[in-house]
């Protein structure tokens, strides 16, 4: 049997707010238990929640960056369920009239194919606190600082068909957030969390099948090998002749195991009704207007963007738009050196790869992009060799000298392109090396190519690199074709 | 419209109350009489009238989003049941 | 003193004739002396008081009093008073001690007023008689077999006890006024938003609105011009600017219409209550105002939609007792589900646990439009009654109660004849409109007050109409005699 994934996702975002949703507490991230939960996100009697503007504006944005219809009249909803990270014992939602109504997301695949996935609607509410498992004679520990925090739950429609379209999505998603400000992106902080919706059907069949929920999912990775995972299962219990069940399910990252989340198999009925002690946001066209005034260019347009303006192939455009601040850098860089492939190469290149071994993110970058713009400006006009400017980047990396021009001035490693230099340092080397030169002499036409390799090598160890290659190859197959 | 024991015991349970056992009819009778009381509105038409959120149809008032609140919760924690390290204590939390 | 009103005993503290101290002992022994039997305050705060008093009397030495400093208040028990126990009238918060003032109580505060105790009321602002409450019921002073009317009936018990000067309540379907025209006094439910619910304890969110219970018209205007006004920590409040309300107590009532609905003159009215409000409004006619008849046809529904909302309202709000953050927690709890059922259902009184399973099976799964959706399109029917007959007529008159106090006990069991004694009062609320309970006679040896509606915001006219008829009447003058 030929089968079909059928995949939603539900992601909530952190917003980017200094404050809390409904109080004026920090949202600061890592502070000690309970002192960023002030009487409001403690839910204490007779304390009464203000709606935070800032989570207003950037839950519109995000409505405004996927084209979505912003619904102007908004109600806060009450969802009652009894959780001890839940303090008020309801989490203060949207139900019937979300901020962010239907829009799309356009995904890029590997094979270069596109797909739009649609958005169903997004909406705002306040996140819960955490429950600390640590052995407390028995008991758990409340940490109520992230309750409160903003979020706006994003839910798709079930149109994603794999894990592959599901983690291009994740990436895009991440990208169109951290673009649009309104989320720092940081998934190991639980900035953005996945619930992962999974059905499977034999192939033609219109009708979905059953499907499980798998909830928190913190990395592209852990979606990604949770929904193998459970694809996985449900095929296998499907063919063995079982069911799949509608559930709720855990994926523990560090041992790719998943089960059953026992504690939600008790049928849940919310109550939902609008909060009292909220009243409706109706967001006029005055404010429409003044936050489409301030929308940043979407990764899509700047992805456009980069292929017109700078010549950029489509994966290399793709990856560096996808976030604002490598596509900032990219574009400083580019601004500094005069030369967009130059720095698209670098900064895919030694530029990620130094980022990845340090494990740090490209705003924490020793090398600015106006370091690299410099060094690669040197490549450019043959001040430098290109082998010459890993070395000068490696400098500049462990911060010794603030610009390429600095380290090669100190190091002395200008590239040398005086062509009687060049030539008498080619004599020199053809002298002591006469039986190589005899034999590349008596070597036929097409093997001397490779054997040319040998004299360059020889002549760049010379010059300790500084030679500029072009000229000792030219010069070289000159004195030796003869 | 009537509920029976079963169905108070259920929308107890919802709001995490228990009944004792002894009192569940009593119970189930007192909230049908409520239930009936309240059922008289089914017999007004009120298709098309939009529920009424604030009597004076007043709307939402936004905050500037900035920090208001200082770390207070030793003050918050004093009336609090169970407390360690600064953490709300609570049988253990079973996922 | 004590028998003096707000207004004169602050012209007495201003002349020098009693100080704040002398006053507020005055209060606290006659609170040792009677409140034992009437049982009106849950908490007293006699070394506080005395400490504000003193205060208070160098505040006025120094020349920056307002018409407040000095006069011994009491607070309902659902205001969160800093550092002072706010029961609610529960056993769920009998250990709870704010760490934060709420906006009304910090404005008296803040204008030098001293604070005597906290008053009993019902469980959570729930009931109708004050005798659900963890703190046993209060007792009518008029007559102690009585009830006093609730749920802020200690406040009111107080006031007509002559225990407290003047005191806050809270008002959500009656909780002021109907215990005011129980117990003799004077007392106002401003329009919602009015005043700020920051720091009161929530019952039904979009109906509480705290007010003053006074034994005098011009003392609720003194005691709202102190606790009115914006505050930006209540989403719900509105920005509109405060009157001085004691500016207008004297103007004319000349020309005013009065609007009688025909819907509250009938069959389940007391016949003699009726015949106190038709004294009263006679009264009305001889200082210059006219009365005309006016519909309000949805009135009944008022039952229906309150018991839906309210309770709705109530069961979310009340989640928040879990024994987890504050309050009662029950004994050792053997998991988490044991721990939120026996904290609650130990921690919260009959009444209370009615409300919130009546409010849950409203908003559960299927019964929402039928619930709650439809009470709340009942209620905007029910506030266009009000906005149409508001064509006619400035204010609407009536009874707060179709009989006087009832007898202690008489109802307890029957909590449906309970809540259709709220006839008269659930619209205002419903409504969100202003609504003033005054003195009006006695039905049966016990208080009749009549109740006087006014528009959105319209505060400033029921004080002066209040008023005018105290100034023409002597109801709010008398006392219980107290043994």
């Amino acid at each position: 049997m030929q089968w079909e994934t059928v995949i939603g996702l539900e992601i909530h975002v952190q917003l980017a707010t200094k404050t809390k949703i409904f109080s004026g507490a920090s949202t600061a991230f890592g502070a000690t238990p309970n002192t960023q939960a002030c009487a409001v996100d403690l839910g204490l009697p007779g304390i009464l929640p203000v709606v935070n503007e800032e989570a207003i504006n950037m839950a519109i944005k995000f409505g405004l960056g996927i084209d979505a219809e912003i619904n102007k009249v908004n109600v806060f909803e009450r969802k009652n369920y009894f959780y001890p990270d839940l303090p008020k014992g309801y989490q203060t939602t949207q139900l019937e009239k979300p901020i962010v109504g239907a829009g799309h997301v356009d995904i890029t695949l590997a094979d270069g194919s596109t797909k739009s996935i649609r958005i169903h609607h997004a909406h705002l509410e306040e996140d819960a606190g955490k429950s600390l498992h640590e052995d407390f004679h028995g008991m758990s520990g409340i940490d109520l600082n992230r309750a409160g925090t903003p979020l706006i739950e994003i839910v798709t429609e079930p149109d994603i068909r794999n894990a592959e379209e599901a983690v291009a999505f994740a990436k895009k998603l991440h990208s169109i957030v951290t673009t649009l400000g309104i989320c720092d992106g940081d998934m190991s902080q639980g900035s953005m969390r996945f619930d992962v919706n999974v059905s499977v059907r034999p192939k033609g069949q219109k009708e979905f099948g059953t499907r499980t929920e798998t909830k928190n999912l913190n990395s592209f990775k852990f979606m990604e090998a949770a929904i193998l995972k459970e694809v996985e299962r449900q095929i296998d219990l499907i063919e063995d002749g079982g069911t799949v069940i509608q559930e709720t399910r855990l994926y523990n990252g560090d041992t790719g195991e998943a089960r059953s989340m026992r504690s939600k198999e008790e049928a849940n009925d919310y109550r939902y009704f609008p909060c009292p002690d909220l009243l409706p946001v109706i967001i006029d066209d005055s404010c429409l207007e003044k936050l489409q005034a301030e929308m940043p260019e979407m990764p899509d347009a700047k992805k456009a963007r980069f292929i017109a303006d700078f010549g950029l192939s489509d994966y290399d455009a793709e990856i560096l738009s996808a976030d604002q601040a490598t596509a900032n850098y990219f574009e400083a860089a580019t601004r500094a050196s005069d030369d967009a492939k130059l720095s698209a190469n670098w900064i895919m290149g030694e530029l990620s790869k130094s980022l990845n071994q340090n494990s740090i993110s490209i705003t924490e970058s020793p090398v600015t992009a106006d370091m690299l713009g410099g060094l690669i400006k040197r490549i450019k006009d043959n001040t430098i060799s290109g082998k010459i400017a890993k070395e000068v980047f490696e400098v500049l990396w462990q911060g010794e000298c603030s610009t390429a021009d600095e380290v090669i001035e100190k190091k002395g490693l200008k590239q040398v392109t005086d062509t009687g230099a060049i030539e008498a340092m080619i004599d020199e080397v053809l002298a002591s090396n006469a039986q190589q030169v005899e034999n590349y002499r008596a070597a036929p036409d097409d093997k001397r190519g490779k054997m040319i390799g040998f004299f360059v090598g020889q002549c760049m160890k010379a010059s300790k690199g500084k030679a500029n290659p072009g000229m000792v190859n030219q010069i070289l197959k000159q004195k030796l074709d003869g | 419209m009537a509920i029976d024991a079963s169905g108070v015991k259920k929308v107890a349970h919802l709001a995490r109350l228990s009944i004792d056992d002894d009192a569940v009819e009593a119970t189930a009778a007192t909230i049908s009489s409520i239930l009936e009381l309240v059922d008289r509105m089914q017999a007004v038409d009120t298709q098309g009238v939009e529920p009424l959120a604030h009597p004076l149809d007043a709307i939402q008032r936004l905050r500037p989003d900035e920090v208001t609140e200082e770390n207070q919760r030793e003050q918050l924690q004093s009336c609090a049941p169970a407390v360690e390290e600064g953490l709300f204590l609570v049988p253990r939390v079973i996922e | 003193m004590y028998d003096k009103t707000i207004a004169e005993q602050s012209r007495a503290l201003a002349n020098g004739e009693i100080s704040s101290v002398e006053l507020t002992q005055t209060y606290l022994d006659r609170i040792k002396q009677f409140d034992g039997d009437i049982n009106s305050f849950i908490t007293v705060t006699e070394s506080l008081a005395l400490k504000q008093a003193e205060a208070a009397d160098k505040r006025r030495t120094a020349g920056n009093a307002s018409a407040m400093t000095g006069i011994p208040v009491a607070h309902k028990d659902l205001f969160c008073t800093e550092g002072v126990k706010t029961s609610c009238g529960s056993k769920m918060l009998d250990n709870f001690v704010a760490p934060y003032e709420s906006t009304v109580t910090g404005k008296f505060k803040d204008a030098g007023a001293v604070m005597l105790g906290k008053t009993n009321m019902d469980e959570f602002a729930m009931g109708s008689s004050n005798e659900n409450s963890h703190y046993g019921p209060v007792k009518n002073p008029w007559d102690k077999s009585a009830i006093p009317g609730g749920s802020s009936g200690g406040s009111a018990a107080a006031v007509a006890a002559l225990l407290a000067a003047g005191a806050t309540g809270t008002d959500t379907g009656g909780s002021i006024r109907q215990p005011a025209s129980h117990c003799g006094i004077t007392g106002l439910k401003p329009t919602y938003g009015r005043v700020s619910r920051w720091g009161m304890v929530a019952y039904a969110s979009s109906l509480d609105q705290a007010g003053p219970m006074t034994r005098s018209a011009e003392d609720a205007a003194i005691m709202l011009n102190t606790m009115a006004g914006f505050d930006n920590r209540d989403s719900t409040c509105l920005d509109r600017e405060v009157p001085d309300y004691t500016a207008t107590l004297n103007d004319s009532l000349e020309g005013l219409t009065i609007g009688l609905p025909k819907e509250y003159f009938t069959a389940g009215l007391d016949s003699e209550v009726e015949q106190q409000i038709q004294n009263a409004i006679t009264e009305y006619e001889k200082l210059g105002a006219k009365v005309k008849e006016v519909s309000l046809p949805n009135a009944e529904l008022c039952i229906p939609a309150y018991y839906v909302i309210a309770p709705a309202e109530a069961s979310s709000n009340l989640s928040r007792f879990d024994g987890v953050r504050f309050g009662y927690r029950c004994e050792a709890p053997k998991d988490l589900m044991d721990l939120y059922i026996r904290s609650r259902s130990e921690g919260f009184g009959e009444e209370v646990k009615r409300r919130i399973i009546v409010g849950t099976y409203a908003l559960s799964a299927g019964y929402y439009d039928a619930y709650y959706r439809k009470a709340q399109q009942i209620r905007r029917l029910i506030r266009d009654d009000f906005l149409n007959a508001f064509k006619e007529c400035d204010v609407i008159m009536g009874p707060n109660a179709p009989t006087p106090a009832f007898d202690l006990g008489s109802m307890s069991n029957d909590p449906v004849a309970m809540y259709l004694s709220d006839i008269y009062t659930l619209s205002v609320n419903l409504a969100g409109l202003p609504g003033l309970s005054v003195p009006a006679g006695m039905a049966n040896n016990r208080p009749v007050g009549l109740q006087v509606i006014g528009q959105h915001f319209d505060e400033a006219r029921l004080l002066n109409i209040g008023h005018r008829f105290q100034q023409a009447t002597d109801w709010h003058q008398k006392s219980p005699a107290l043994v």
